[in-house]
């Protein structure tokens, strides 16, 4: 009777414990607040959307966001190379992911600190757009471009992701001091890397989407 | 990604550079002026191919398990929802708006 009832609560046990996704739950969790934050990114994009369509007319991004090099008009010119440096950093995290999984201490923390220049250069471009739109006037609540849905949807959109940047920078921090300091060789995983790439491509999936739909379209 | 796959580090680098193509493609669909109807689908063809490259391969989504996968995709629907559910709504103010035009 009592070896029945031990086997059982074994099994049972064996059962509970087993991640139907087989996947750790740090890295469920992730994916949890991923698909959170997509939909929350999703319906500012409808809302956007929406918005532009039944207004019927709106600025012209590619004349809002062009760059003037040498007295020509340069359309899109930074968010083109906004894109190459985020595109840029989502390789570089990948082979911090790939180094991470050999072990390799030295290189998991170069290529996580280039993300993080990226990372931070990117942030910088977008300082410069918020400041050169708000120099000719761009409010949440005007603008001289268009409606002036344009600015509130501008700021809403642009600001929501450079937060998102931003805060994957300092959690990328975080993770490569716990590779540095040997923190991932105690614990015996470096599963945190690939969790914290998963974050880091999450953002650069949002900004292909804000890139079309916003500056593109 | 289950407990000893490993993705390539070949595969990243491909991707990596499809990424550098796909948005090249896009912001030459934008300059080059592409017929109305046209520009927005291919727009949104190369951003799902980019996000599909990206949750695959970067994500290693195409290297978990099923139910994972399903887990992540299938709430992505009510994105899709939710878009066509708005559609009514605004081709009814868009055409409130010509009613008003002189």
């Amino acid at each position: 009777m009592a070896t029945a009832v031990a086997n059982l609560a074994q099994e049972f046990q064996e059962y509970t414990l087993r991640s139907p996704f087989r996947a750790s739950w740090q890295k469920v969790m992730m994916w949890v607040f991923i698909v959170v934050d997509a939909l929350t990114f999703g319906s500012l994009l409808v809302s956007y959307g929406f918005t532009r369509v039944s207004i019927g007319t709106w600025a012209n991004p590619a004349h809002v966001f062009a760059l003037h090099i040498g007295g020509k008009e340069v359309p899109l010119l930074l968010i083109a190379i906004m894109t190459f440096i985020l595109v840029s950093s989502s390789g570089t995290m990948a082979l911090a992911v790939a180094n991470a999984y050999e072990r390799n201490k030295k290189r998991t923390v170069l290529f996580l600190t280039l993300t993080m220049l990226l990372g931070l250069t990117f942030v910088g471009c977008q300082v410069y757009e918020w400041s050169h739109l708000i120099a000719h006037g761009t409010r949440p609540w005007w603008n001289p471009y268009g409606p002036p849905q344009f600015g509130a949807f501008f700021f809403t959109l642009t600001g929501f992701n450079g937060l998102h940047v931003l805060s994957g920078v300092l959690y990328l921090a975080i993770v490569a001091r716990m590779v540095a300091s040997g923190k991932l060789d105690r614990r015996g995983s470096y599963e945190l890397v690939e969790i914290a790439g998963l974050y880091w491509h999450f953002v650069d999936l949002i900004w292909v989407f804000i890139f079309t739909m916003f500056y593109l379209f | 990604m289950a407990e000893g796959t490993h993705v390539p580090i070949r595969k990243y680098l491909v991707v990596w550079l499809w990424l550098f193509i796909l948005s090249a493609l896009a912001y030459f669909i934008d300059v080059v002026h592409v017929p109305q109807p046209w520009k927005p689908i291919l727009l949104v063809v190369v951003a799902l191919m980019k996000a599909g490259m990206i949750m695959a391969v970067f994500m290693h989504l195409g290297y978990e398990r099923l139910s994972l996968i399903y887990a992540v995709v299938a709430p992505l629907i009510f994105l899709v929802v939710m878009t066509i559910a708005f559609l009514p709504e605004g081709s009814a103010i868009l055409s409130s708006h010509a009613i008003a035009a002189p």
